[in-house]
């Protein structure tokens, strides 16, 4: 027996013949290992078949000339390959998906067939205005609803994802301030935010103070208020918090930071907990971006894309990004872009991405809403907290649940690893879990607590799927909390065991190379490590 | 609400367990003033599958597709063929429905992806490495700027006057706040770049020239003799790709030089969606991958000796460093990634070949026709598929009289630079191999009508 692969994707037979954990292929039944498409494939292969021949090129002395190392499949080998990979992965169509913050909830196929009509599919960002009025329309059809469920005044379309739309909302109240003629340098983020609104700050030229969070997992008012003052832009404040907490003082919060002359950014991450139940404006939010991805469903397709829209009070609205998509009374639409913002939209901090945003993303949003009506939308948002809730409280016996006692969660429970047994963690829960064949929840987030798990159900599971969940974590807990040793090597059934982080990370491997290499050739490690 | 499966009698049961009477005692914390009492007025309540399609089909009717008839717009966008299993596999739900891979024992499917798609991004760029995707070309090209500034400790930015105008605002915009001086100014409307002029800029002061290949004129020129000029003053060379296909045909950025290459990866793969999303390409040579934005995809091994995926060197991002991090991006484009990474296997380094021929030819061909209306020439002395027309009459209108004989003819320079006079005239066209022989001709001969 042979290794045919040095990298490992076939391991080597065992010498002293098959034993219950290898096999000769890799191969487990249904399992199938897939190696790389570098590895199968060859530069003189295509699954594209063209109809013409290639014409005499005229390129200045610019053709290309050295081989690109571009590996091709047939299309056969390339379905199989990319089936095969899909395999290893969990996803929201296989079950439970319980990342606290990030809300994975069922992505309706509807949504995706609508953007695939080839009138939204199918059109250049830089048509003429009169032949894409229908996608115009969409973008102002999906403004008017973030505006009435939010109770703001105007909304910024183009943000691409959530961190964007953070930068929006910072850029607007930066805006906002140079316009008052003011510079005012400090934005103060709660401990109990997300960690993507510092690095946002700092981006836009803030500097960062924390400010803590009470014993409840609240923003502490009396702190927040000590610190503000004349040099004080803002606060950057998540609600509901990343505890899983609405922020029971947000106006009081708002009307402070207003008197000191500051603006309110809110992370509207978790706007799926009180849609239809709250609007962030009636609180005194400036700005706010929301997640359409996850509280109107857009699928997050292994990482994005995303699409962050910033809700804005009546004070940052004329700050706002160009392009945005204007109705006429007429019933036509325009896009106001550099052209016309002098004229229309003259205080606009400018352009933040090339195009109008993340379109594609809008139709299946707008979707979602027609599909949910003003009615379902308060419904999600009863059952994401209804959700939560019932798994707060049926499994704060097993799992220790630091703010169980501060009041109701809203869409996601919040628990740590505290009177686990010796040496058993947080991650050991996780890796536990994925053999109960679920995704594990958010696992060291919120920083707020030590050894943190944050559960978020959503609105889309059943009572039937969240019991069998509790008795699998139930399960896992017990043994963690009595040391079973097995815990600490899971997971077992998983298409890989542990994987090496810290090496990872040592010597990154960040691109595939030919694995014969001449002696003395420094690896790429090598020339890019530390 | 066909979406939500509890049944009164669950809502009731599991009440019951959390030991709350109703479900707005679940809501306690927010303040009674602030409470809705019912729904938001103004909107529509739940409708059914059948309704929305219907709302959303009628909106969608009321666009002009480009399959609907002959199209040549470019300029940052571009149409190509996708195979149908590109999209097939993209709706997966393994990798439609998964997220970003935390727990990498279960997300080996879309690590792997990854690291595929950084390699072969890498290698059509000519760059060491690549991250796993930005949100789209402008965005990345902004963070290789900062970058450049981070690398170099220098902040003044030298934009090359064939960058895409989109992608300077959005440099403009970030730079107001970030503190970086921009040099730029709009193109003229000559044969070639003007590379030798800005290498002649670049001083101690430079962090970074920006160049864009092809440029938004369609120009394609060699950039070797601008890097050794950074190279000289300690300036990095930032390349943007906009039309990654003609890599398949023209020398790469990083072979000749460039520190840098950001790219709008939308043309492999995805559709033009009115603008997004899009997949944004960054790479850069190996001795800056520590600067880096974004997310990582590394190779390393399990417990049991197995090869396998993670997302690596987080300490640059902002979940670890917060308001030290590289940048505040948190999502990527993930399956946009992938999408691009399909149809690159698909096409295979022999087919990325013949497309780009084939989009080079049909260029060719169209330009020459287009050449033949009276008083139209056109500009580039080199292209790949994409060329900039100049017409005896501003651009503008003419594009909007050829849409109201269904043929949508290019971007005018107009739009792109309403402030500048001197390129009223000019209209950039872009041919790939979606463009058949007729819809030439049946463009030509519409030009020829309007410009009568």
């Amino acid at each position: 027996m042979s290794t045919l692969n040095a990298s490992g994707w076939r391991p080597e037979m065992n010498a002293g013949g098959a034993d219950d954990t290898t096999t000769f292929t890799g191969n487990r039944a249904l399992m199938l290992e897939e190696p790389l498409i570098f590895e199968i494939g060859l530069t003189g292969t295509t699954g594209v078949d063209f109809d013409e021949a290639a014409p005499a090129l005229d390129l200045g002395g610019l053709a290309r000339t050295a081989p690109i190392g571009l590996p091709g499949l047939s299309e056969g080998e390339t379905v199989r390959h990319y089936t095969r990979l899909s395999r290893q992965n969990y996803a929201i169509d296989l079950g439970l998906f319980p990342l606290g913050s990030c809300t994975m909830k069922h992505n309706p196929r509807l949504n995706e067939k609508v953007a695939r009509m080839p009138g939204f599919a199918d059109i250049h960002p830089l048509q003429p205005q009169e032949t894409v009025q229908g996608a115009l329309g969409v973008i102002n059809e999906l403004a008017m609803w973030l505006i009435k469920l939010t109770g703001m005044h105007g909304v910024a379309m183009t943000p691409k994802a959530g961190a964007h739309g953070e930068l929006c909302g910072v850029l607007c109240i930066k805006a906002a301030l140079e316009a008052r003629g003011e510079d005012r340098r400090v934005l103060l983020v709660p401990e109990s935010a997300h960690g993507t609104n510092p690095a946002t700050a700092a981006f836009a030229g803030f500097s960062v103070e924390d400010i803590p969070a009470t014993p409840e997992g609240r923003v502490d008012l009396a702190a927040l208020k000590a610190r503000l003052g004349p040099d004080v832009a803002g606060v950057m404040i998540t609600n509901p918090n990343t505890c899983g907490l609405f922020e029971r003082d947000m106006k009081a919060i708002s009307d402070a930071v207003h008197a000191a002359g500051g603006y309110v950014y809110c992370d509207g991450a978790n706007f799926n907990a009180i849609v239809g139940k709250v609007r962030p404006g009636d609180l005194g939010v400036d700005a706010m971006h929301i997640n359409l991805h996850k509280t109107f469903s857009t699928p997050h397709g292994g990482g994005g894309p995303g699409s962050g829209p910033v809700v804005l009070s009546e004070a940052l609205s004329p700050y706002g990004p160009i392009p945005y998509s204007a109705r006429y009374a007429d019933g036509t639409f325009k896009l106001v872009e550099e052209e016309s913002a002098g004229a229309e939209h003259p205080d606009t901090f400018g352009r933040m991405t090339a195009f109008h945003g993340q379109m594609g993303m809008f139709t299946r949003a707008l979707t979602y809403m027609l599909s949910h009506g003003a009615d379902g939308l308060k419904q999600v948002a009863e059952d994401a907290v209804l959700n939560a809730n019932y798994m707060l409280r049926s499994l704060e016996d097993v799992l220790d649940a630091p703010f169980g006692a501060s009041g109701p969660c809203m869409h996601e429970a919040l628990f740590t690893d505290d009177g686990l047994a010796e040496g058993f963690s947080t991650l050991d829960i996780a890796k536990g879990i994925i053999d109960e064949g679920y995704h594990p929840m958010t696992v060291y987030f919120p920083l707020v607590v030590h050894g943190a798990m944050l559960i978020e159900p959503t609105e889309t599971e059943s009572k039937a799927v969240l019991d069998q969940f509790i008795g699998a974590l139930r399960s896992v807990a017990l043994r963690a909390k009595n040391g079973d040793p097995a815990l600490k090597s899971a997971p077992h059934f998983a298409p890989r065991a542990r994987l090496d982080e810290t090496a990872a990370a040592r010597k990154p491997i960040l691109t595939w190379s030919e694995p014969v290499v001449a002696p003395g050739t420094p690896s790429l490690s090598e020339i890019g490590g530390s | 609400m066909r979406y939500l499966p509890l049944t009164a009698d669950d809502r009731s049961a599991m009440l019951a367990t959390i030991g709350a009477a109703t479900i707005d005692d679940l809501f306690v914390d927010v303040p009674a003033e602030a409470r809705l009492a019912g729904p938001i007025e103004g909107l529509p309540d739940h409708a059914s599958e059948l309704a929305v399609e219907r709302h959303m089909g009628a909106l969608a009717r009321r666009n002009r597709a480009a399959g609907d008839g002959p199209f040549f717009l470019g300029a940052g966008a571009y149409r190509h063929h996708v195979p149908a299993s590109v999209d097939h596999l993209i709706q997966r739900g393994e990798f439609l429905t998964a997220y970003t891979p935390y727990q990498p024992e279960i997300a080996q499917g879309t690590l792997q992806m990854l690291f595929e798609f950084q390699s072969q991004v890498a290698r059509l760029l000519g760059t060491d490495v690549a991250n796993a995707s930005m949100y789209d070309g402008s965005t990345a090209c902004w963070e290789a700027v900062v970058m450049a500034r981070r690398i170099t400790k220098r902040a003044k930015a030298l934009f090359s006057t064939g960058v895409h105008p989109h992608y300077r605002s959005v440099a403009r915009t970030m730079a107001k706040y970030t503190g970086d001086a921009l040099v730029e100014a709009d193109p003229e409307l000559v044969p070639a770049t003007d590379w030798a002029d800005l290498a002649a800029a670049v001083d101690k002061e430079t962090s970074c020239v920006v160049v864009q290949y092809p440029d938004i004129l369609g120009r394609i020129d060699d950039m070797a003799a601008l890097a050794a000029a950074c190279q000289a003053s300690g300036a990095l060379l930032i390349a943007v790709v906009t039309e990654p296909v003609a890599l398949g045909l023209i020398k790469s950025p990083g072979e000749m030089g460039a520190d840098i290459v950001v790219g709008e990866g939308q043309s492999i793969g995805v559709g033009l969606q009115f603008g997004g999303p899009y997949v944004g390409l960054f790479a850069c040579k190996a001795k800056y991958v520590r600067q880096m934005p974004g997310r990582l995809c590394g190779e390393t091994v399990d417990a049991n000796g197995k090869r396998g995926f993670v997302l690596t060197l987080s300490t640059r991002e902002q979940h670890i460093r917060r308001e030290k991090a590289t940048s505040n991006i948190c999502t990527n484009s993930g399956l946009c990634a992938l999408a691009f990474s399909i149809h690159m296997t698909l096409l295979g380094e022999a087919g990325l070949r013949q497309l780009a021929a084939i989009n080079h030819g049909r260029a060719k061909a169209a330009a020459a026709e287009l050449a033949k209306v009276p008083g139209v020439s056109v500009l580039n002395s080199g292209f790949f598929n994409e060329f900039t027309l100049l017409l005896p009459t501003a651009a503008r209108p003419v594009v909007h009289k050829l849409a109201e004989r269904d043929i949508l003819g290019g971007v005018s320079l107009g739009r792109l630079y309403p402030d500048n006079d001197g390129l009223a005239n000019g209209l950039v066209v872009a041919v790939t191999e979606t463009c058949t022989a007729e819809d030439i001709a049946a463009f030509a001969a519409a030009l020829k009508e309007v410009l009568a």
